[in-house]
Order: C-alpha cells, then structure tokens, then sequence
C-alpha cells in the first residue's frame, strides 16, 4: 500500500510553551483504518488538528499525497474529512443545509443526489430537512461524519467517534467506518477505548506524552507483545506455589483455589506439558484448564507503565 | 493551486449567511425600520416641527441620511461581527479552518453577506422615510456608491470585532461604547457647522463625519466636508480595515493555535 499521509518530525509548542507534539513521525497507509490509542492529553487531537490546518505547526511537516499542508494547504486539505471530537454544528440549520455549506466550503460544485446518499448510509435521509438541534446525540454525530465525507474525501480523521456514545450505536458507527473503508476511504481515528481499536484498526499507534510509542499491525502488536496466561483450578486448594516451581510464572488467585501461569505465546515452548507433569509429581490435582488470551487493554497498560518506570 | 481562488467557498458562506438573515427577518429587516421610524416621529416630526430648515432643507428631510446611515453602520457591524463570531462560540469554525480555503475567501463570504443585509436595510429605510418626508437625491448614483461602501467598510470592521471577541459582552461593547456615539457626534442630526468652533474641530477626527456628509451630499448636495475628502475618509477606512484583517490572517490572531 502506498503512503497517503507522511508526518515528519512534527512538534507542537502552545503559547503557554507546553509542548503537545515531540517530533512525531507517522506514515499512514492508503486504505488502511489507522487507530491512535492513548490516554486524554496524550497529544491525540493535537496530531490530528496540527495534519488537518486547525492548529499551526511548530516544526516539521505533513504530506497528505506528497502536498505539504502548508504551502499546498488547498490540495492537501481539499483530500481530508475530520469529524471532530466535539458536536459543533449550527443548531437551526437543517441537515441538508449544514452538510451542502460544507460541500461548498470545500470547493466542490453542488451535488444534492450525492449529498442524499450520503445521508442514507448514514440513516439521515428521512432527517434531511429536519434542524439540527432537534436531532438525538447520536444523529448529530452522524451529521458531522456526513459533513466530512460531503466533499468526497480520501482521508477520513475520526477524532474519538464514539466518545459518550451508547453500545449499539457504538457498533453502527464501527460499520459505517468499515464500509467507508470497503469504499476505498483511508481512515484515522483516535479511541481511549482500547476494544476500539482493537475491533476496527488495521494498524495500531500509540502516543502518550505528545510522542507515537509504537505503530504495529494489530495482528502482529497482539502477537509480539501478547501473553497468555493458563488458569489451573484446583481440587484442593494451595496456601503456597508448590516447591520447585520457581522457573515458572506462576501465583495463585481465588484464596488459593486457582494456580495462575503467565507465559510468552512467542517463546519456543509454553512450558505447559512440563508444568502439568510436575504438578502431577507434586500429587496437585488439577479439576480444570482453562486460557486467556491477554488483550490489548493489557498490552497498553503495561507498554504505559514501562514508560512511567523508565 | 494555491493561485486558484475557492469561489465556490465564498458562494458557500454567501448562501449560508444570506439564509440566516431570512430566517431572522424579524429581526435582521422589521426591527431597524421600526427604531428609523420612531426617530422619524420623534425628531422629524414632534421636535422636527420645531427646528428651522437647515440649509433650505427640512429637518425631517436632513436627517434621512444620518438616519440611514445609523443603522447601516450598526447593522453591517452586528452582522458581520456576529457571523463569523458564532461559528467561533459553537466551535464549528473548525470547518473553517480545516477547508481549502484562504482567508481572504472566508472573510469575503461574511463581509458581503453582511454588507448585502445592510444594504437592503438601508434601501427599505430610504423607502420608509419617502412615507414621512418629502425627499429629494440630487446624485442617485453618488448615493449608491456611498453606501455601498459605507456597507463594505463597515462590515469588515464588524467582521474584525467578530474575531477579536471571546465572549457575547465584548461583541456587543464596540458598537456601543465605540460606533454609537461616533455616529450620534458624526452630524447624523445636525449640521457640523451649528457645533461650536472647538467641537467642529475635534469633530473632523470622527470618520463618520466624513460619511455621513458625502452621503447627504448625494442628497441635497450640501456637505460639512468637502466629497473629495470623503471618498478618501471611506476608502482610508476600508484600506485600515482590510489590512487590520490581512494581519489577523497571517499571524491566525484569535483563530489559530
């Protein structure tokens, strides 16, 4: 896949000289829904308003298809639709109006029918002609992912989408984004909810203190950094780790009723043949296995741990 | 690329304020013409009545375009300050901000929008007062053009105000405490010349001065100053204006972090 986005060496310095972006480098591949997880004030908006022309640059630079969004920021921006994280419409304007104004902002001719089926994937339609602030928060949302995709763009930033938002349509937004990526739209979104990322991206970053930690496919991020842990249930429990075992990851949970084992799903072997073996040895009788995979809620509080050690 | 302009981007924000102005008519058109015609009864008529022609016109009749000019100015303020003020508030600027377009489309969208509104006020103001007093423009075209421009320049301050404002109090604090009595001491009710010596002076410092005398001009084609000055007072204005704005976007003051 080719690059769509190239952020070089990007930092941003507030007025107040907190620094929200430390030289950050990104690519963003086109086609692809690239999830950028971290906590609040992790520089998350602040990356996206800086590749968007909200906010100014402090150094660095940002390609969107080799247009710096600087010097060429009508090219650059004329390829982006941002949904931003807060619901900031005109509130007596109708919907059809709010989303043909943005159209226009963006340059492009009027086109009602194309505007139409945009607000029909987005279960809008019957909405159209209805104003703005009569709408649910969930339909407003919707109504500023249509104003970002009025103009046709092939980069869609999600800033937080489903922040505030209830289960179901928590999972209708996620199929919207993946039909808008079926469409051949490049999609960015930023989530604090790690199951968010992990239903939805391709590719993984994460950005804590105003830098990008790591970016990974999320297959591969889940595999290198994911570990697994074996539950062993006891028929009777244990006061203590049985002896000779100290080569293993092992504690007990559940007043003692449950044998834990955490291993490295990348290590040659598990260790769980020669783990069952000696508590066998040691006359443990095991009533039940059971595995969890670890998920990448865990992986991110560890990696976010690491770094306050560090 | 950068070369090519976003007319369609201007249309956009045009159409956009054009339609709120419609949807308010109340307000934008009936509350103006409603205050112009108590200043018709109240000074025109009732103390009008009183006060001796000024310069072989009525005072009904002398104070039309002052009148008109009154609520053009504070019309193309509130109008343009307000336009691009409430995208600011509600936050949906971001949509500004994030299009491929220059400021200079952004401001010319709201500034014409806003200039148009006031220019329809100030026609229906003109209209009304033909209902009160008998009027006469010796130079249709003159007046045309004045207030035109007075729309225009006017607007771009309003528009300038709109940015410089975090909050309503300060959107409504410069055409209160700064265009109101500028226009009330701008001979909109008076001749300059019936000010003592020292006031006629100081009053060659207002701007409005120089407005309201070339539109009465248009009129009755008597003038405090003479037309040439005016002109340069009006397009001095527009010139401070437009390149007070020209800063703002550059430097993004009050818009951009």
């Amino acid at each position: 896949m080719a690059d769509i986005v190239r952020v070089e060496g990007l930092s941003k310095s507030y007025k107040g000289g907190f620094q929200a972006l430390k030289h950050v480098d990104l690519t963003i591949r086109e086609g692809e829904i690239l999830a950028l997880l971290g906590p609040n004030g992790a520089g998350k908006t602040t990356l996206i308003s800086c590749i968007c022309g909200i906010t100014s640059i402090s150094a660095g630079r940002v390609l969107v298809a080799g247009h710096d969004n600087v010097t060429e920021y009508r090219a650059a921006r004329s390829l982006i639709g941002l949904v931003p994280q807060e619901i900031n419409l005109e509130p007596f304007e109708t919907v059809m109006a709010t989303v043909r104004y943005s159209r226009g902002l963006f340059g492009k001719k009027d086109n009602d029918a194309y505007i139409d089926e945009v607000l029909r994937q987005l279960s809008l339609y019957d909405k159209r002609d209805t104003q703005v602030r009569a709408l649910s928060g969930g339909m407003k949302r919707r109504v500023l992912i249509a104003k970002a995709l009025s103009h046709e763009p092939q980069i869609l930033f999600l800033d937080e989408p489903t922040a505030g938002v209830d289960v179901s349509l928590r999972k209708e937004m996620w199929q919207t984004v993946a039909e808008l990526q079926k469409r051949g739209v490049t999609i960015i979104l930023t989530t604090h909810y790690i199951e968010e990322a992990e239903a939805m991206a391709d590719r993984i970053g994460i950005i804590s203190d105003g830098q990008i930690r790591l970016v990974r496919e999320k297959q591969a991020l889940m595999h290198e950094l994911g570990r697994k842990v074996l539950r062993i249930e006891l028929a009777q429990p244990l006061t203590e780790v049985p002896a000779g075992l100290d080569t293993y990851e092992l504690s007990l949970a559940k007043d003692g009723a449950e044998l834990v084992y955490t291993y490295d799903v990348q290590s040659d072997g598990t260790g769980i043949t020669r783990l069952l073996t000696a508590l066998a040895e040691r006359g443990v009788k095991v009533r039940d296995i059971r595995t969890e995979q670890s998920s990448l809620e865990d992986i991110f509080v560890d990696l976010v741990e690491a770094e306050g050690q560090a | 690329m950068n070369a090519q302009m976003n007319l369609r981007a201007i249309l956009a924000i045009y159409r956009f304020e054009m339609a709120r102005g419609l949807r308010t008519i109340t307000q934008t058109l009936v509350s103006p013409v409603l205050s112009t015609s108590l200043y018709f009864i109240v000074f025109g008529a009732a103390i009008g009545s009183r006060i001796d022609e000024v310069e072989g016109v009525s005072y009904g009749a002398f104070i039309v375009p002052g009148l008109i000019m009154l609520s053009v100015i504070t019309q193309s303020i509130s109008n343009a300050s307000f336009g691009i003020y409430f995208p600011k508030f509600i936050g949906s600027i971001y949509e500004h901000l994030s299009a491929p377009a220059s400021f200079l489309e952004i401001t010319t969208g709201y500034v014409l929008a806003a200039a148009t509104k006031a220019f329809a006020i100030g026609i229906v103001i003109l209209l009304t007062a033909f209902l009160f007093v008998d009027l006469q423009i010796d130079h249709p075209l003159w007046m045309l053009l004045f207030l035109t421009l007075t729309c225009l320049s006017f607007s771009l301050l309003g528009f300038i105000v709109g940015i410089w404002a975090t909050n309503f109090e300060q959107l409504q604090l410069v055409p209160l405490l700064l265009i109101q009595p500028l226009i009330f001491l701008g001979g909109t009710f008076y001749s300059v010349d019936m000010l003592p010596g020292v006031w006629q002076t100081i009053s060659l410092f207002n701007p409005v001065v120089y407005l309201v005398s070339g539109f009465r001009w248009s009129f009755y084609s008597m003038a405090d100053v003479s037309l040439g000055w005016s002109l340069l007072a009006i397009f001095g204005f527009t010139g401070i204006c437009t390149a007070i704005i020209g800063w703002i976007f550059k430097t993004g003051w009050r818009l951009r972090d």
